[in-house]
């Protein structure tokens, strides 16, 4: 299968509350020493054919990020994620 | 002066967007976001709710639909357009407006009566009220926290195209207090709160969103007028 990976991510200077909310409760958890949770979102598109990683990097510029607030990575699958 | 309002799946806000056009005494043409044609429209409202469900992120698939890609074009030509709360984030993510709205600060969903303060008052849309005009008007959003980059920041500041910013609170954290803003040519207008629900005494907590409608129509008969002054010099 032709998969490519996309993570997005807020940018550094985003502030991210949902991960500020997690981070916040895991002493709940008895987890003390975090300083930080970023929460992000990993996108898997399959392609008909070869996994085209030009393509997919346009999606992800156009439609799955928005490059005001987010930073994406392109890659293609390996072998262990897509069996 | 016919106002189209565009109804994408999932918008809440386009029935009152329309009475709002009607109060202010305009003809409103509901608009389907499957179809590109824009029926011959004077301006167009983008209303609240929850375009294609919020998925992936507020206004990012509505930013597709066809009518959008006609809005788009029309936009840059002039077409005056408002977006109102998912609206606001829909013309960011076409790049109408700059800057994103991203979770409230608080996480919390707000939903309160919200004093603004206008300022830019040379816009499409804001041409109604006066500079420092404190209004009224409904806000309810989750994710309202307008961002950009300073330099962008300071860029709609140094050229007045910040139209309104929360007073008495900020509901959603959004930078400088900003409520709504203008593209460059004034045309484009994109606001966090709701001046659709603010257009009748029985259901609002004042008159003040009227405004906003009742600027675009002056707005078209200015512009209309001049057409027309400048048709019979030749």
């Amino acid at each position: 299968m032709a998969r490519v990976v996309v993570d997005v991510m807020l940018k550094p200077e985003i502030l991210d509350p949902q991960g500020q909310a997690v981070a916040n409760a895991l002493p709940r958890l008895g987890v003390n020493d975090v300083s930080s949770v970023r929460i992000g979102r990993r996108i898997e598109i399959e392609f008909d054919g070869e996994p085209d990683l030009d393509r997919a990097r346009e999606i992800a510029d156009k439609l799955l990020a928005n490059p005001v607030i987010e930073d994406y990575t392109v890659r293609v699958a390996d072998a262990a994620e897509v069996a | 002066m016919r106002i189209g309002v565009v109804t994408f799946p999932g918008s809440l806000d386009d029935g009152d967007a329309a009475r709002a056009a009607r109060l202010a005494g305009a003809e409103a043409v509901r608009l389907w976001h499957g179809d590109p044609d824009l029926h011959g429209v004077d301006a167009v409202v983008l209303p609240g709710g929850f375009s294609y469900g919020d998925y992936l992120r507020c206004g990012a698939i509505a930013r597709f639909a066809p009518v959008m890609e006609s809005i788009i074009d029309a936009a840059r030509g002039g077409l005056p357009v408002l977006g109102i709360c998912n609206g606001f984030q829909v013309l960011c993510e076409a790049h109408l407006l700059p800057g994103a709205l991203t979770r409230n600060q608080h996480l919390h969903f707000r939903n309160r009566d919200q004093w603004l303060k206008v300022e830019a008052t040379n816009t499409a849309w804001t041409n109604g009220f006066t500079p420092g005009q404190e209004i009224l008007i409904p806000v309810k959003n989750g994710e309202g926290c307008y961002v950009a980059d300073p330099a962008t920041l300071d860029r709609l500041e140094a050229e007045g195209r910040v139209i309104a910013r929360y007073i008495n609170g900020n509901p959603n954290g959004s930078q400088r207090d900003i409520a709504g803003i203008t593209n460059e040519a004034g045309n484009v207008v994109g606001i966090m709160p709701h001046p659709e629900h603010a257009v009748e005494a029985l259901t609002g907590p004042s008159l003040d969103g009227l405004g906003f409608f009742t600027s675009v129509l002056r707005a078209l008969a200015g512009s209309s007028a001049a057409g027309s002054q400048a048709g019979g010099q030749q």
